[in-house]
């Protein structure tokens, strides 16, 4: 792994939202390191943190959530700045530009008093990429690389006179309109159709493989992680509590929670006598469940599961958990006496 | 025939949209449909949005009239069934609905919730806040959730609810739409399991409607594939997983993410394309041609009939004719 160059880390990562109701944890010290060309897959239930963490990485952060602490370290032209840092007018340069985003839902994202073709050349003109001329010629070519269907008459539709599968192709398009070092995809696919979802993963597949983009993928859903993803992370509760290769995670998953989640999907190759529910709720994070956040939900919870955060182990090259349990009953002991 | 809860004959249903002032197009959001579902089965229909799976469950519930065609419940018909004889009826036919949040009055309590249809119907229930804490009970709600609103329960639990309120009517039989499509995976677990020990236990007969074949595959019996307002094909559920005779069908199959590595990055590849037609400006002949791989010219002119290809497994195709 360690010829493997790093794009993008992010270390010890906090972010609160100040809301009516208390102040919500929402993620909780996240480490991270993401390798240039792969897809990185996270995944995780509804609130765990994971849309919060992508949106960290270019602090699009909506009051009243703040980022509290943490760096966010990308290699820019060969040198690591901190996003965190950096002043305002320069991040905005380097979002929509070289780190870029697709968001769940293309009817929010895309301006309705706009053509689509308007929108995906703006992005270039604004980053100074191309002349207006140019960009309409170049968002032509984009629509025709994300395969819609005769493209020169699409740059003219707005978004209304188009179904939600082309809608999403002209968002990617737009993503991918300035050659982006980093496309984050958060839930790209959750509101369309199978047979539509399977068209867009082949897309970004293919021209992930073409332009070696490096793709972090936010995902519910198991089965897109097992075909898209090269390494995942598994988000509970704004912790980031396993990391692995994909075929480590499916094969030997080390935490509970990783467990319980691969336990609850229905495989359809499979015949499948009783789906294994996780027992509980997810936690309310005003709120937040002592020392493990899953201790409450955790079949092999101990009394130090309670007391302390558990320290990330790299149980195998590559392979890293957040349990107690796969921590030696001496360090356990010494954490206790702390 | 007798044990078929549920028989539908040739069910159309034409919702009209006013292009112009005076000419008037229909969408056909359900075309010549006819299926059973036998006592104690649950039946799944999957197909994509817009493909007319609720349509089709409002239909033979009788929540919204039938254009054409004919409804059988235990034998008789209920396409013209009006007043007491509707609400007979409506008894012993519930439905659960995809999104808990809508579903549920907020300003009613889980009790008024649930007692409200068996006082409507006037059923006996002897101590009231004793049979809804036993449907609480059953359903893994606990008794002190009685006097709360829907705004302070879970997405999961608010589900659990609403099948509480059909589970409260007695009912043989429960149109499930979608009814774990808004939760997350390991709620929609327990949701899945609960569904299944309940039929179990009560002799329940089920319509599952779901666009997520996976979930079909663990709940039904048998499997219909629709497809722009038509049943493209039956069968049972492992015969259809494991010999999709239908192109369409094989295309929804193979896009389906596998939840396994190591076969999600060698399966097949089927290649997909296009989108369902507009369900106004339908195509002739089999609705699928344009899509499909294998299309005839046969396909363009006209619809293929379902037919019974032997072990049970009835397709709508002209490669099987």
């Amino acid at each position: 792994m360690s010829n493997k160059e790093v794009i993008l880390s992010i270390k010890d990562l906090y972010v609160n939202f100040y809301t009516y109701a208390g102040v919500v944890k929402a993620i909780n010290g996240v480490d991270l390191d993401i390798y240039k060309g792969e897809v990185f897959g996270l995944v995780g239930e509804t609130g765990c943190g994971k849309s919060v963490t992508s949106r960290a990485i270019t602090r699009l952060i909506p009051p009243p959530g703040r980022i509290e602490r943490g760096e966010i370290l990308y290699k820019r032209n060969s040198e690591y700045v901190d996003l965190l840092k950096l002043p305002e007018d320069e991040v905005r340069k380097i979002r929509g530009d070289e780190i870029s985003y697709i968001f769940q839902d293309p009817t929010s994202s895309l301006d309705p008093l706009y053509t689509s073709g308007y929108q995906i050349a703006e992005t270039m003109v604004v980053h100074d990429r191309a002349e207006w001329n140019e960009a309409w010629k170049k968002a032509v070519e984009l629509l025709k690389e994300t395969l819609i269907p005769d493209p020169e008459s699409r740059v003219k539709n707005y978004p209304h006179e188009m179904s939600g599968g082309m809608r999403q192709r002209v968002v990617i398009s737009i993503a991918l309109s300035n050659d982006p070092k980093l496309l984050i995809a958060d839930e790209p696919t959750t509101n369309v159709d199978v047979t539509v979802q399977a068209e867009l993963m082949d897309l970004l597949r293919e021209l992930q493989r073409k332009k070696g983009t490096t793709i972090l993928l936010i995902t519910h859903h198991m089965g897109l992680i097992a075909e898209m993803a090269d390494r995942v992370g598994v988000m509970y509760a704004g912790n980031l509590v396993e990391i692995s290769s994909i075929e480590e995670l499916f094969s030997e998953p080390l935490h509970p929670y990783t467990k319980g989640l691969l336990a609850a999907v229905p495989n359809p190759l499979q015949k499948i006598d009783k789906l294994i529910p996780i027992k509980g709720t997810v936690p309310n994070l005003i709120y937040p469940p002592s020392g493990c956040r899953f201790h409450p939900r955790c079949p092999y919870a101990m009394p130090i599961c309670k007391e302390k955060r558990p320290p990330r182990k790299e149980i195998k090259p590559g392979h890293f958990v957040e349990c107690w349990l796969y921590v030696d009953e001496k360090e356990r002991g010494e954490a206790k006496n702390e | 025939m007798s044990n078929k809860v549920l028989e539908a004959k040739n069910v159309k249903k034409y919702f009209p949209v006013r292009r112009f002032l005076l000419s008037k197009d229909y969408v056909k959001a359900v075309d010549g449909v006819s299926f059973y579902i036998k006592k104690g089965e649950c039946l799944g229909l999957v197909g994509e949005s817009g493909s007319g799976k609720t349509t089709l469950g409002r239909l033979i519930l009788r929540l919204i009239p039938l254009t054409s065609g004919e409804i059988f419940y235990k034998g008789k018909s209920i396409t013209k069934l009006k007043g007491d004889e509707l609400k007979e009826f409506r008894k012993s036919a519930q439905m659960v609905f995809q999104d808990p949040y809508s579903s549920l009055d907020p300003r009613m309590t889980v009790f008024q919730t649930i007692i409200e249809g068996p006082r409507i119907h006037g059923i006996d229930i002897g101590n009231p806040e004793e049979f809804v804490i036993k449907l609480l009970e059953t359903v893994g709600l606990k008794p002190e959730h009685l006097y709360r609103y829907p705004h302070e329960f879970s997405g999961g639990q608010k589900q659990r609810i609403a099948i509480a309120r059909a589970l409260a009517m007695n009912p043989e039989f429960i149109v499930l739409d979608e009814p774990t499509s808004a939760l997350d995976v390991s709620v929609q677990a327990s949701i899945l399991n609960m569904l299944k020990e309940l039929q179990a236990k009560f002799g329940l007969t089920y319509l599952f409607i779901s666009h997520d074949l996976a979930v079909v595959k663990y709940m039904s019996h048998r499997i219909a594939t629709m497809y722009v307002g038509r049943i493209v094909e039956v069968a049972g559920s492992e015969e259809l997983f494991e010999n999709p005779l239908h192109p369409y069908t094989q295309m929804l199959l193979a896009s389906i993410p596998i939840p396994d590595p190591k076969i999600a990055k060698s399966k097949p590849k089927i290649k997909i394309t296009g989108e369902p037609p507009s369900p106004i400006r339908l195509p002739q002949g089999c609705k699928f041609y344009p899509r499909c791989p294998y299309a005839m010219p046969i396909c363009k002119i006209k619809e293929p009939p379902l037919i019974n290809v032997g072990n049970n497994h009835e397709v709508a195709c002209w490669l099987y004719e």
